[in-house]
């Protein structure tokens, strides 16, 4: 038993896909219990998608996947909050044209290339064997932004999620508020691109934190269980893809998932 | 009390959405530590000039100013309860995380509850008869309960000035009691309270001031003054009926989100003096 944990951990980049997978996993379970609780599921999953014209670009100019992603997620954060500002268009009608706009053009960028198809599903499923030193302290240092700026704010976010008009009469500045949830969603989906890439990042925002909330009753214990469950598909998630030799991102998301009904099943019995 | 400046004065105001206005040159002024409840029928623009008053809707034109600065200077001074159907009662908090939001104007940005937040929350709840509940979830309260956690809340906010919105409407006995009760306590510590109804009764019996609204200002003062038949029909146009012996009743027929046990309510013509 000791040994079947042990042996993938002797390949340097187990070691190192197991790191990200770990930390991204806690990630988007904390940034996703908002996404939960504010009904953002959607908003993650365009997001998503969105930034693949940044990563595209930085493909073909072969710099940073990240900051490439990092730009167009920042672009597309920033340009849903300004077309359904004031209420001039539904949120939802927003983030749609922009997704689908996006995703084309991301696609469009992908199919200049010669090795299409392979660099597609490592964008689209992720990649998590090919997780650089770099790129794990580039997700270290922008996960411990992440977790400081929502720990800095827990009370700012917590009165914009549940009563807006609390927030109004204690004079939050709301709207900047909801720029930066949107801003940290966009980089929570950027750092999950290594180990569960495009196409299942909004999974990973979603399952653990719809899984704790079954569970617990409080925002902050919410947030704690949701990170367990996390951190746990990742790492069991790993060893099914490296024994079962299947793509890492969707073995992650599935265990997620069976967390997931389990839960669901145990508060049905329960209730 | 002529040179203290009015706690809340609304000079002008015209409020609505988008290119619609709801409320049309409002102006009243309300003093230290009055009672005021809004009537008018449905539609007529309460909780619009709610709304105007915490700040959640620009006014079209026109002030409003708390203790004479413009509304907005004073950080915390107004304490909002919202109707039930405002609030996600599924959001994972429970009964104390809701009061201790009272604080948070409080506390400013960064800061973290203290001892002293911790004690101000528990007294909130005593007074509300809620200490017990403190650990339960919101969404496994009762009614009447629910409305009692967010005056408890309000009052953890230590306001000047507080707001409620048809508190008295679909809530049990106790619930109407407490809220009555923390009405006048609230009236001892100088706190304005202003409270929109449906019930004339109390509102006749229970406060200093009437604001009788109906898209605009129909009339504004001492109950006696307000609750006049030419006032009331006024406002309330075909829904109201008099009776032979004086009486007042007002019949609004399936008002659109309101609660239905409350759409008939009575007011003897001999209580207006």
């Amino acid at each position: 038993m000791v040994n079947w944990l042990l042996e993938p951990l002797t390949y340097g980049f187990m070691q190192r896909g197991l790191a990200a997978s770990v930390m991204v996993g806690v990630l988007c379970a904390v940034m996703g219990t908002y996404v939960v609780l504010r009904g953002m599921a959607f908003l993650g999953d365009a997001i998503a998608h969105a930034i693949l014209p940044g990563i595209a670009v930085a493909y073909i100019l072969d710099g940073s996947l990240l900051i490439g992603a990092l730009a167009a997620a920042g672009a597309v954060a920033v340009g849903i909050g300004f077309f359904s500002r004031k209420g001039n268009l539904k949120e939802d009608t927003a983030i749609g044209i922009l997704f689908a706009a996006a995703l084309s053009l991301g696609v469009a960028l992908i199919s200049t290339m010669q090795t299409f198809a392979v660099d597609l599903s490592h964008i689209m499923f992720g990649n998590v064997l090919g997780v650089s030193t770099n790129d794990l302290w580039l997700t270290a240092v922008l996960g411990a932004g992440i977790l400081s700026t929502v720990g800095l704010l827990y009370k700012q976010f917590l009165v914009i999620s549940f009563d807006p008009i609390l927030a109004a009469t204690l004079r939050l500045p709301a709207e900047l508020l909801r720029y930066a949830m949107l801003l940290l969603l966009a980089l929570n989906v950027v750092v999950s691109l290594q180990t569960v890439g495009v196409g299942l990042s909004s999974a990973m925002l979603v399952t653990p934190a719809a899984t704790a909330y079954l569970l617990t009753r409080r925002l902050f214990p919410m947030m704690l269980v949701s990170a367990l469950i996390g951190a746990l598909s990742s790492i069991v998630g790993l060893y099914l893809s490296y024994y079962l030799n299947i793509v890492s991102g969707a073995s992650i998301v599935l265990t997620a998932t069976t967390f997931f009904l389990f839960a669901f099943l145990w508060k049905r019995l329960k209730g | 009390m002529t040179h203290t400046p009015h706690r809340l004065e609304v000079i002008n105001a015209s409020i609505g959405y988008g290119d619609k206005v709801v409320l049309r040159d409002v102006s009243f002024q309300v003093p230290h530590g009055a009672r005021v409840a809004v009537v008018g029928p449905n539609g007529a623009g309460k909780s619009t000039l709610f709304k105007a008053l915490v700040g959640l809707l620009p006014l079209k034109s026109g002030r409003i100013l708390i203790h004479g600065l413009e509304l907005g200077v004073h950080q915390d001074c107004v304490a909002y309860i919202p109707q039930r159907e405002e609030v996600d009662w599924k959001f994972p908090v429970n009964v104390s995380d809701v009061v201790m939001m009272g604080r948070f104007g409080k506390l400013g940005w960064l800061r973290r509850p203290s001892r002293n937040d911790q004690v101000v929350v528990q007294s909130s709840l005593k007074q509300l008869g809620i200490a017990e509940l403190e650990k339960k979830s919101i969404g496994d309260l009762s009614g009447g309960q629910q409305q009692r956690v967010f005056l408890a809340r309000a009052l953890s906010q230590e306001p000047h000035i507080l707001l409620m919105d048809e508190p008295f409407t679909g809530v049990d006995v106790t619930t109407q009691q407490a809220t009555l009760n923390l009405l006048d306590a609230l009236h001892d510590q100088q706190v304005t309270a202003i409270i929109s109804t449906h019930d004339l009764n109390l509102a006749s019996n229970r406060f200093d001031f009437i604001l009788l609204l109906n898209k605009r200002v129909i009339a504004f003062g001492a109950p006696d003054e307000v609750m006049r038949q030419e006032n009331l029909s006024k406002a309330f146009g075909n829904s109201l009926l008099v009776m032979e012996n004086g009486a007042m009743l007002v019949d609004e027929c399936c008002p659109p989100e309101e609660d239905h046990a409350h759409d008939h309510e009575t007011m003897e013509e001999d209580q207006l003096g």
